[in-house]
């Protein structure tokens, strides 16, 4: 069988290079006695213009950054990352766009950066094309959150062909069989969330979930675990870090961006609630 | 075997069921937060049970015929027929039903199936308000907590629904996000389930979703078909027409329809047409044809063709109705359609518009906007049929809700195009001398 030849779609990296670079972040952390932190922006906001700058404060302190790509319809995200779509996507920041918005922060930096998508836009670039703009904008995994592993078991073995690791997520509500089936397709980290329900702070929100959960997951996960969804300040972050190998800040550092706070600092004190007690 | 309306055979039969990972062909699917597989798994099990459970079987029998009104009528619209002077057009008269439309059928079913599982809450999105209707109907019957979530856009043109909600109970929350329509109302709904999946059940109004959705509302909506063939066979002889058009836009009362018949030999089965809302002409960008115009991709759970753009962004949906006016088209007829088993065409706004106005004045039949599609294109077809031909329309719902917008519309139209507008009436009238 002859295989066309098709220019500039051959992966140049190493398969594995995306995970081993995310799991050296996480290595280093732990080494400092820190849980990863791994603060969360919606590309192309507040602007396409602003974002670079938000980026390059979290980045300062982030072990990695999580870069969503704004989507219209983003099922698992609450009110705050769904009106930051909303804006991302009108300032004309889409698929591509957050793709090359990545490539020009890898001209200043090294840490891993992975991707927030829904698979849809994945699905309209085309799963190997989008595989090969992620790898040459410098895209170190995929973070997939209305993607089960088992509904597409194909885009974790295109995404390891391009260098890419991938991280699924677990819920409080998932079963001892779910959560072995989705740590052991993750590449990347396992990604946990904290409660049912989407992103964003609730009121009264609480974590005592995320133990039996952690547990569960200690027994199947080959990857570092992060726990997301409601850690909002350096208090929850704290609880969460003396557990999990990695904490994840979404909407509290979108509702500073749309305050008009110093995301600089807000970092600066949650990532000094990543520390391990 | 002559079929009795009566036969509790009727209802939920075993029609193809998709594949272990909830596909119809490529179609299909759980594209869902990690939260909800757990749930769904739960409800697929349930359903199972239920469907083999003959209490099950017998209550929902039961409301169906004394609290909806079930069978409905299969009426022979003989002046319509005489209109296009060709095919005898019958009409599946689900108008009839409750609540005014097809969509009690699968929310009774999804109620009682709610109950069994010892859920307390309900939750559901809705366009036209016909399903938010049926969904608060159905838990004020069954002693459930209800929350609707309905677009502001469609608050604005179904305010008289709104209010019946409220009437019966439900808590309806308005949605603000993105294009503020039916789309926004599932995400918002979706969200809440996530949110309270441990003690809230999801009705779903249409046959789109992660699987077991598109299947289970498919077997609740069956029903339609299955009274046709045994009405059908009594006033014709036979159990399949020619054709059978409905209208699609998730195409939960077109599947009820065509399920039945999609599945029987080639030699036995009907032309299965689905009309999607062309809105303003697929060419315009302004419609919800996501067959004629949209390309595969993922929304609420499930791989369909779906309006969105090159880049993944899902793209607004337009239709003169807001139960059609959705951007995706349930697995199902995504698979019918890529396999032949049944055609889609586009119906615009405008046509709609006509065939309402039609059918209003020929037979006393004011149809939904939604129906208005599906008739539009059954007068078309019954002249390329001629007369020998029999086609069944399924007239999924009464048109009441729409009495204002329409108003609106006309006027709106006869201020742009007095011309136009004259069309309408004098369309009825040329009948009124022919007939």
């Amino acid at each position: 069988m002859s295989v066309p030849t098709l220019p500039n779609t051959a992966p140049t990296t190493d398969k594995a290079r995306g995970a081993a670079r995310i799991h050296a972040a996480f290595a280093a952390a732990q080494a400092q006695g820190r849980a990863a932190f791994i603060p969360f922006m919606t590309a192309g906001y507040p602007s396409a213009a602003e974002f670079p700058a938000v980026a390059d404060a979290l980045l300062e302190r982030a072990d990695l950054l999580e870069v969503g790509i704004p989507y219209s319809d983003p099922l698992g995200d609450g009110p705050t990352i769904q009106r930051a779509s909303e804006k991302a996507l009108d300032g004309g920041t889409s698929t591509r766009r957050t793709l090359q918005l990545v490539a020009d922060l890898r001209v200043r930096h090294d840490k891993p950066i992975v991707i927030m998508t829904y698979v849809n836009p994945i699905y309209a670039v085309g799963p190997r094309e989008f595989m090969r703009l992620a790898q040459e904008a410098g895209v170190d995994g995929l973070i997939l959150p209305d993607l089960p592993p088992d509904q597409d078991i194909e885009i974790a073995a295109l995404a390891e062909e391009y260098g890419l690791a991938v991280t699924f997520l677990i819920a409080p509500t998932s079963t001892p069989a779910r959560v072995r089936l989705v740590a052991e397709a993750c590449t990347g980290f396992l990604y946990a969330v904290s409660v049912t329900g989407v992103t964003g702070t609730r009121e009264g929100a609480a974590l005592g979930e995320v133990p039996a959960m952690l547990a569960l997951a200690r027994q199947f996960a080959h990857v570092p675990i992060a726990v997301g969804f409601g850690v909002k300040d350096a208090a929850t972050a704290s609880q969460v870090a003396q557990q999990a190998d990695g904490v994840v800040v979404g909407s509290a550092f979108i509702n500073a961006v749309r305050d008009g706070q110093d995301v600089g600092a807000l970092a600066a004190e949650i990532a000094e609630g990543c520390k391990k007690l | 075997m002559t079929l009795k309306l009566s036969d509790l055979t009727l209802l939920l039969p075993e029609y193809p069921q998709p594949d272990p990972r909830g596909r119809f062909g490529r179609f299909g699917g759980r594209y869902v937060p990690e939260t909800l597989i757990p749930a769904l798994d739960e409800l697929e099990d349930a359903y199972r049970n239920a469907k083999k459970d003959p209490s099950f079987l017998n209550e929902l029998d039961r409301l169906l015929r004394e609290f909806v009104g079930r069978p409905s009528p299969l009426y022979l619209a003989q002046r319509l027929t005489d209109y296009a002077g060709g095919a005898k057009i019958y009409l599946k008269r689900e108008d009839f039903n409750y609540t005014g439309a097809h969509k009690i059928n699968n929310c009774l079913a999804q109620g009682l199936l709610a109950v069994r599982m010892g859920k307390k809450r309900v939750v559901a999105e809705t366009g036209a308000g016909q399903h938010g209707v049926a969904s608060a109907t159905a838990a004020a019957l069954l002693g459930l907590d209800c929350v609707v979530y309905m677009g502001a856009e469609d608050i604005r043109r179904q305010e008289l629904n709104v209010f019946r909600m409220k009437l019966l109970g439900a808590e309806v929350r308005e949605v603000t996000s993105g294009t503020k329509t039916l789309k926004d109302a599932t995400n918002e709904a979706i969200r809440d389930w996530v949110t309270n999946v441990r003690d809230t059940f999801y009705i779903l109004g249409s046959v789109v979703g992660p699987h077991p959705y598109p299947a289970m509302v498919r077997d609740f909506q069956s029903i339609i078909g299955e009274e046709t063939k045994v009405q059908l066979e009594a006033l014709e002889g036979r159990q399949a027409p020619d054709a059978i058009v409905a209208c699609v836009g998730g195409g939960s009362n077109a599947i009820g329809i065509f399920a039945p018949y999609a599945y029987l030999p080639a030699d036995q089965r009907p032309r299965l047409i689905g009309t999607e809302a062309a809105g303003e002409g697929v060419d315009t960008g302004k419609h919800a044809a996501s067959v004629a115009g949209g390309r595969v991709g993922v929304l609420h759970g499930s791989l369909m063709y779906l309006l969105n753009d090159d880049e993944g962004q899902i793209v607004p949906p337009h239709s003169i109705s807001a139960g059609l006016d959705y951007p995706g088209i349930g697995p199902e007829h995504c698979f019918y359609s890529e396999t032949g088993l049944a055609e889609y065409v586009p119906v615009t706004d405008a046509q709609a518009l006509e065939a309402l106005s039609l059918l209003t004045r020929l037979e006393g039949i004011l149809p939904a906007l939604e129906s208005a599609h599906a008739i539009y294109h059954a007068v078309e077809l019954a002249r390329e049929l001629g007369p020998d031909g029999i086609i069944v329309v399924n007239l999924s719902g009464r048109g009441d809700k729409d009495v204002s917008e329409v108003m609106r519309l006309l006027d709106l139209e006869k201020k742009l195009d007095t011309q136009k507008h004259d069309q309408h009436v004098a369309v009825a009238e040329k009948v009124e001398v022919i007939a």
